[in-house]
This record gives C-alpha cells, structure tokens and sequence, in this order.
C-alpha cells in the first residue's frame, strides 16, 4: 500500500537521545541488524539540551571518590528507594562510559594535569560531574551520534511509534507514522529498546519539549509492562520565572555549585533556615565554608544550595508562598557576587556558564554578570517508568527493554543531578547488549494484520470526527494546567483526587477531538496522537500519588508530612488489569547485599 | 503590548504563499511563541520544526523578515512591529511544509567525511591526558547545534546550489573540529579539497554573521584548513617528503 512503509530490524530502538544511540551502538557491535526511530531529527532530542554534567566517580579532581561513595550518595538521594543492584552497576560502570565517549571523540573540560576535569552538584559528595561547560549533553550527543551514524545503523528521523506489536507475549514489533508525509510505519523485529525519555508535557511549567509526552512508559503499560516510583516527579528548583514565554526553561544547577546562591525579596540566603537532618553532618553552616566548598576546598562542606533538588524547590515554594518571592514569583538567584570574591569574576562567569549567560542575555535581557536572575521551579524529570531487571534493562514483557529516563530504579525517590546523563550511558549500553543477545535467541514473530488496521484506524480517527469539536491543544493545555495545580510540588488527598476524576473528564473530550488538514506535517494531529500517552501518565503519576500516603523524596504530601516506615521499602507498582483498569499495588524495593549496606553505614 | 501580524509562508514543495495571521504580543515572546500562539488559535495545522525553545538543539531555524535566525531565540520586542513580521522557511533546503524544510542532505554529507581516530591512550588504563590550551579552539567548534543557517546563508549553496560539490561551512567547522582534534590522526585533507569543494568558498563571512554559536567559522575554521589543504597538496618539497616517508 501506497501509505505504508515496512522495515525488518533484529532490534528496534525506539528513541535516539543518550540512552538510545548508546544502546543502537552497542547492540549493532554485537553484529544484529539495528534500527533507530525518534520523533525529532538525529541530534535535537533531549539530551542535547543538558548542561551541567555527567556524574561517574572517576576521582580525577578528589582522589577520595570512588564508585562506593557513588554508590551511597545515589541511594541517600534516592531516598533508599533505588534498586540498589541497579545503583552499584551504575556507580561502577560510570567512569569507564564516560571515557569511552573521549575515545570517540569528546572534548571534556580539562584538569591543570590533562584529564577529565569533574564539577560539584547537589548531592554528590565529591566534585563529580565531567562537563563541557554547560553545554554537555550537546557533547555527549553530537559524540554518539557522529560514532553511530558510522556504525551500520539505520535511521527513521522524524518517525513516531503510536503502538507495540505483539505475538503473544512477546513484543515482535512496532508501528508508526512519519512526520514528513504522514505514511505509516511497520517493523517488524525480535527486541524492541524503549529510551524514550520523560513526561514533563504533563504539567505546564516544565523544561521539557514537545517530545515528552511519556511515549515509552504508555507504550510499555499498554503493552502489559509494569510502571514503578510514578509518584517521583522531579521538579527542578531553578527555572527562569520571567518573561511569561520563557516560563520553565532550565537554569542549571551548575550556577550553584559555581557558587551561586539563593535569596529572597529580603536579601537572605534563606537555604540555611532548613537543613534536612539526613544531610545535617555535610552541610556547611555558614556563608563562608559554603563558598571555599565550591571553590575546591577538600575539607569545606557543601552549601545548602546543593542540598538535593526536591528539597530546593519546596524552600523555594515556601518563601514564595510567605511572601519574600522576587517580583515575577520566584526568588533571586545571585552568581554576581562571586565578582567580590574572584579578581576576574564576570569572565569566569561567561567561561564556566555560557549558555546560561547567553540565555538570560537573548531571552530577558539580563546580564548574569552584573544581576540577580529570578527563578522558579520547573517540572524537569520523572524518576518513575518502566519497570525493568538492573542487568539486562528487560521490562517484565519478554522482548521488551527499557533505558534511560523512560525507565526505572536507579533514582528511587528522587535523582541527583549528573546522575541521568550517565544512567543513559550505563544502562544504555546493558540495553543493548541484552537485546541484541535476545534477538540472535530468538526466531522471527508473526505480525497480526489485525493488530495493524485497528492502530491505522485509531491513528486516522481524528481526521474522521466532526470538524465542529474541539482542538487537541485546548485539551493539553487544559490537563497540563490541572496537573501543575493538583498534582504538583505540594500535594494532598483530596487535590489528587480531583485530579483523578478531572483526567477521566478530559478523557472523555479528548475522544472527539477533530483535527483539520492533512496527514503531511500537521502538528494538531500529532498532538491528537500524543494525547493518549498524555492521559496514561498523568494517571498513572496521580494514582501513584494517592497511593504513597507519606513524603518523601520529590513526592510531598502536606497531609503526610512526614516519612512513614510503612512506605520506606516499597515502590508503587502499577498495571493495566484485565478489565482495563490500572491495578496499583506496593512491591517490596529488592534487598541490599551485605556489601552494600555496609558502605551505606560506612558514609552515613 | 498589543496585536500583531504575522505574515507566514504556507505552502508544500509544489509551492505556497505568505499568509497574513494576527496575533496578541505580550512580554519577552519570541518568533516561536508567536507562531505556536497562531498554530493553537488559528492554524493547528502549520507546520513548525522545534524542540528546546532554549537555542540548544538548532531545530528552529527560518528567516525572519529575511535574516536567517533560530526562531525561539528571535525575541520579538526586538523587531519592529508596526509592519508585519514576515517568517519564511530556509531557502537552502527543499520545503516539506510551511516553515519546516528539508535538511536531510546534511546527514548525508556528514556521513561521508571520516570519523574521529584517536591515537592510542596515553596512559594504561586506557586515557589520554590534553591541557585545557590545546582544546580551547576544538571547543568552540563543538559549540556547533546544527541548525544550518550558515548553510542556509552561503551563496555556494543558497543561489548557485552546489550542493553536490561544497559541503558548506558546517562541515567545514565539523572537519576543522576533527582535525584540529588533539587526538585524532586521520588525514581528511584530500577529501576536502576534493568532495568537500573547500575552494569553492570565497571567504565572504556570510557564514559567520548568522551563525547563533558565535563560531568564528571563517577565521577560525575555514581559513586555516584552507591553509593546511594549500601546505598538503601544492606545497612540492612537502609532497616528496610524504612519498619518501611512506
Ligand atoms: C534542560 C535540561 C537539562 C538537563 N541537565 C542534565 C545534566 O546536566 N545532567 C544530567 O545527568 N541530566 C540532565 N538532564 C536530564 C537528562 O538530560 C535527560 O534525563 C536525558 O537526556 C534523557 O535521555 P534519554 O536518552 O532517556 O531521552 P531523550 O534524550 O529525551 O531522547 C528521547 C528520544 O526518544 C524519542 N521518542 C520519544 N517518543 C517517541 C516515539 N513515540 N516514537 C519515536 N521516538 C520517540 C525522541 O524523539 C528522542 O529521540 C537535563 C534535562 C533537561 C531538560
Ligand atoms: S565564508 Fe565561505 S562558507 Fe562562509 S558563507 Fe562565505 S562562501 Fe560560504
Ligand atoms: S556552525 Fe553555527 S550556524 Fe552553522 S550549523 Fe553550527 S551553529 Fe548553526
Ligand atoms: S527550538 Fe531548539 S534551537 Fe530553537
């Protein structure tokens, strides 16, 4: 058929961001036919737009880091809701991923004796991050990229997989359409890699692009993989608040462990009113050890601007909420200071954070040099996703992987910083192994034509509907607007329950959403289709939320204030059931070996 | 501030026309924000390439009342407003629809130039050891976001339509970046006097007026690969050398 494209791959990765180009790499060195869909064109997804780092203990700048102390940040981070097996092998395998990239062909800031030059960030106990600037995740895509599209690859850019296909219960396939012409897709394959990516197109004030629509963990639930840690929505505490078009865009936290600090409308560094006691003993308490901390002083403790980011933006909240906000809504964020203290302070600045100087330039007309910015917090990550086995990255549906921020376990309640660029590399690459060694076991699935008219007439549906109803965007909007209120920084039962019954509503209108136009580049029909990803996850986050009845991490309940030992080892697991609803039910997180809870006593 | 016009070119690769939108304008919107307010009001169907909204990825490129920018960078506070803004697609590239051109020639060309090949570590656990100095120029280079508004700029490409000769100045910066790399140690100088076309530049500087990085891509990158291609392949005492050295 004419409005139809076939394609035959051994694995099928469906995303081409850190995670997915890293998996495409590996499993096509392990000699299996490999192919890559994304919905942007190669080298726009997300990860080019992250700043700050890649965290791996590598101890080029701190001799005292290692993999251990990786390991035990990462879980008091995660609030010891990480799997931990999937926490080791990331802090292990960290270092060796990140050199890899320079084997081909990075270019990382340098230490004074040559090698790989390592930043502060929030949690992390020693100078961690190997960054370019603030322009990292560019460098880290444009290297995988580059290597990959050597490497016997195919490419669909532009291409959106709307629908899993299966063979029993096995994933065999996928199906699609393309941007360009609107024509359908169809592979056919015998693993098929999620690295997706997040979700923030949930809420309205977010850091994320059009493309996180939670594709992946809608795809995985709907083809029976099971969702864990939902609950866990990060918000980052740094977005800029001004103007109203560039509400969200991410201020990294590099500006912080430059030296960056925090104030309200009186002047005050107000992060030193409330240190969390399970951070009390590695935070500094005064103005003057925070700044020798980010100036490299090995026996300085670290500011209580670094503390972990959920923790940041709910201070931010409440000096907004009592009345010392800035005048946009937000609070100052001052790296100006810094002038007082280095002799050539503005040209430091501009070096070691020009993207953040050339932003605020070009979009509020501040020079950062010289001024306070405002910011705000901004939905920027999903710890929750796919659940998957810390090996081999496979979901609980044979055939079916998972990487990078699509995926879970490694953040548990709350991620720290630097910590998702390298998650993408490490896991990224076990993806691809693990698949590619599936697909040379396995024999070829059979494609249900069935299964294939029904997902184009799903797909087409929106052309057929009355041209009288309403658009797919007052719909996002209206959904994204409710979760940024209800299910939001700070929330309770009975908000969350609105907001339950407020998605079912807008479910409802999203059934009759017509779309005007043609099948060719039309953004309102892509929206249309984006719209029922939207719905799982917001669902999915919002159930999730109700269920875990404490706060911890990045989930805060006013009307729990307070960790409960009933929810302290479980993770909120959810699935579709038999009847069509989602069954949420509490799984115990996987054990520590005995090594592990050692080192986690060791550097409590 | 108050209701504006957008004059927006519509149409496919069989053609199209500038269409009149109005919109309102409020603080600090840029291009983007403009055209997104019109696709959700009026026009779900207009077709926009973006992503980051933060100048980072480089998916966003048009011309904007004629001058090639990134439209979500574009604050429009800085155009004038009493006349309308007119925004229209790369002319570089084919047209798909609307804003959104065709740029898969660039992928194409980038394939073909050789990949980075590193010389052996430096050190037993596999690193190499590069001071900071050294990679300062590299860096700037690798500042590169693709948007291809050099590309987009370059007369080669843009009104005599080499394209099958001149790769243009991005992989004149991406070679630069290889080959300038501390590291590497393949030899791409034969290919880009050849295939690259890298003669057919005339050192206009187009390029690096428009391009949103700041790369000073004819100073920095064209110049002194010219120079190298030049040293390499005309230079006779350098060319003996080479066969006796092989
Ligand atoms: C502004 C910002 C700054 C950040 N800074 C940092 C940092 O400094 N350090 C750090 O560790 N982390 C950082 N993060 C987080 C980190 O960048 C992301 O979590 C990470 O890049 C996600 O990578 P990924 O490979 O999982 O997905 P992405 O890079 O988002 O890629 C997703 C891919 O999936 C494709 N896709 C999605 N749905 C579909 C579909 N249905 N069909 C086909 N393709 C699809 C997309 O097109 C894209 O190619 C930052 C995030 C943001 C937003
Ligand atoms: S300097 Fe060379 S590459 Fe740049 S626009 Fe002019 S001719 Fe093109
Ligand atoms: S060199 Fe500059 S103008 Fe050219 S593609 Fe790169 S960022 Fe864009
Ligand atoms: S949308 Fe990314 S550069 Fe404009």
């Amino acid at each position: 058929m004419a409005d139809r494209r076939t394609h035959e791959f051994d694995v099928l990765v469906i995303g081409a961001g850190g995670a997915g180009l890293r998996a495409a790499i590996e499993a096509s060195s392990a000699g299996v036919k490999v192919g890559v869909v994304c919905k942007s064109l190669l080298g726009k997804a997300h990860t080019v737009m992250a700043e700050g780092g890649i965290a791996a203990a590598m101890a080029n700048v701190d001799e005292r880091d290692g993999w251990k102390v990786h390991f035990a940040d990462t879980m008091r981070g995660g609030q010891y809701l990480s799997n931990p097996r999937m926490a080791e092998l990331h802090a292990r395998e960290a270092p060796d991923r990140v050199n890899e990239l320079e084997a081909w062909g990075a270019v990382f800031d340098r230490t004074k004796d040559g090698r790989i030059l390592q930043r502060n960030f929030g949690g992390h106990k020693y100078p961690r991050l190997a960054h370019v600037g603030d322009r990292t995740g560019l460098e880290m895509i444009r290297t995988l990229q580059d290597h990959s599209i050597h490497a016997g690859i195919d490419f669909l850019m532009e291409v959106t997989i709307i629908e899993l296909l299966k063979d029993g219960d096995r994933v065999i396939g996928a199906f699609g359409y393309e941007r360009e012409l609107g024509r359908f897709h169809i592979i056919r394959c015998k693993a098929v890699i999620l690295a997706t990516g997040g979700i923030g197109r949930g809420f309205k004030i977010t850091s994320n692009s059009w493309e996180y629509t939670g594709d992946g963990h809608a795809l995985a639930f709907e083809a029976g993989a099971e969702l864990i840690d939902m609950e866990f929505v990060q918000f980052h505490p740094t977005g800029m608040v001004w103007p109203p078009s560039v509400r969200g865009i991410l201020v990294t936290e590099g500006v912080r462990g430059e030296g960056g600090v925090l104030r309200n409308s009186e002047g005050k560094r107000f992060m030193f009113d409330d240190i969390p006691d399970l951070y009390k003993d590695q935070t500094a308490d005064n103005e003057e050890e925070g700044w020798r901390y980010t100036q490299g002083d090995r026996n300085a403790r670290r500011p209580p601007e670094l503390l972990t980011r959920d923790h940041v933006a709910r201070c931010i909240v409440r000096e907004i909420k009592e009345g010392r906000g800035s005048p946009h809504g937000g609070v100052f964020l001052d790296i100006a200071w810094i002038k007082e203290r280095l002799p050539k302070g503005a040209e430091h600045i501009r070096r070691k954070l020009p993207s953040m100087y050339h932003q605020f330039k070009e979009l509020a007309g501040i020079d950062i040099t010289e001024e306070a910015m405002e910011v705000g917090p901004t939905t920027h990550y999903v710890m929750g996703g796919i659940r998957v086995d810390a090996e081999s990255q496979m979901s609980t549906v044979p055939g079916l992987y998972a990487a990078g921020e699509c995926a879970a376990g490694l953040h548990g309640a709350n991620r720290l910083g630097g910590n998702s660029l390298s998650d993408l590399l490490v896991f990224g690459k076990r993806a691809g192994q693990h698949a590619a060694r599936h697909a040379q076991e396995q024999g070829n699935g059979r494609i249900d034509g069935g299964d294939v008219q029904r997902a184009s007439s799903r797909a087409l549906a929106p052309f057929e509907r009355d041209a009288d109803g309403e658009g797919p965007f007052q719909i996002q909007y209206a959904l994204q607007e409710m979760m940024q209120d209800l299910v939001g920084i700070v929330r309770n039962e009975d908000e969350m329950q609105r907001a339950a019954k407020g998605i079912a509503e807008l479910r409802q209108r999203a059934e009759k959403v017509a779309v005007v136009g043609n099948r060719e580049y039309n953004p309102g029909w892509h929206a249309a289709l984006d719209l029922p990803n939207l719905f799982t996850v917001v669902e999915a986050i919002t159930l999730s939320g109700i269920e875990r009845k404490e706060s911890r991490g990045a989930h805060f309940r006013e009307d729990y204030p307070e960790k409960s030992d009933e929810f302290a080892k479980v993770n909120t697991t959810l699935r579709r059931a038999a009847d069509g609803s989602i069954e949420v039910r509490r799984e115990p997180v996987p054990a520590l070996s005995e090594e592990q809870r050692q080192i986690i006593e060791e550097m409590k | 501030m108050a209701e504006t016009t957008f004059s927006i070119w519509r149409g496919d690769s069989g053609g199209g026309e500038l269409q009149d939108f109005t919109t309102e304008v409020t603080e600090g919107m840029v291009v983007l924000d403009a055209v997104h307010q019109i696709q959700a009001e009026s026009a779900n169907d207009l077709a926009v390439r973006w992503n980051c909204k933060a100048g980072k990825c480089g998916s966003c490129s048009a011309e904007v009342n004629g001058n090639p920018r990134l439209m979500c960078m574009t604050r429009l506070s800085d155009l004038d407003l009493d006349e309308p803004v007119t925004i229209e697609p790369m002319k570089a590239f084919p047209v798909m629809r609307d804003l959104v051109t065709d740029v898969s020639w660039n992928y194409k060309v980038k394939k073909k130039i050789k990949k980075f090949k590193p010389r052996a570590p430096d050190s037993d656990d596999g690193t190499w050891r590069m001071v900071q100095d050294d990679i300062d120029r590299v860096q700037e280079f690798r500042k590169c976001i693709e948007c291809y508004l050099c590309q987009d700029v370059c007369h080669v490409l843009r009104e005599h339509h080499l394209h099958e000769e001149f790769a243009g100045p991005r992989f004149m910066v991406y070679s630069a970046a290889l080959e300038m790399h501390p590291l590497d140690t393949e030899d791409r100088l034969a290919d880009l006097k050849d295939d690259g076309g890298i003669g057919y530049c005339n050192i206009t500087k187009c390029c690096t007026k428009v391009c949103p990085e700041g790369i000073t891509i004819t100073d920095n990158a064209i110049i002194p690969l010219k120079e190298r291609v030049v040293d390499e392949h005309y230079d006779p005492l350098r060319k003996l050398f080479k066969i006796f050295r092989k």
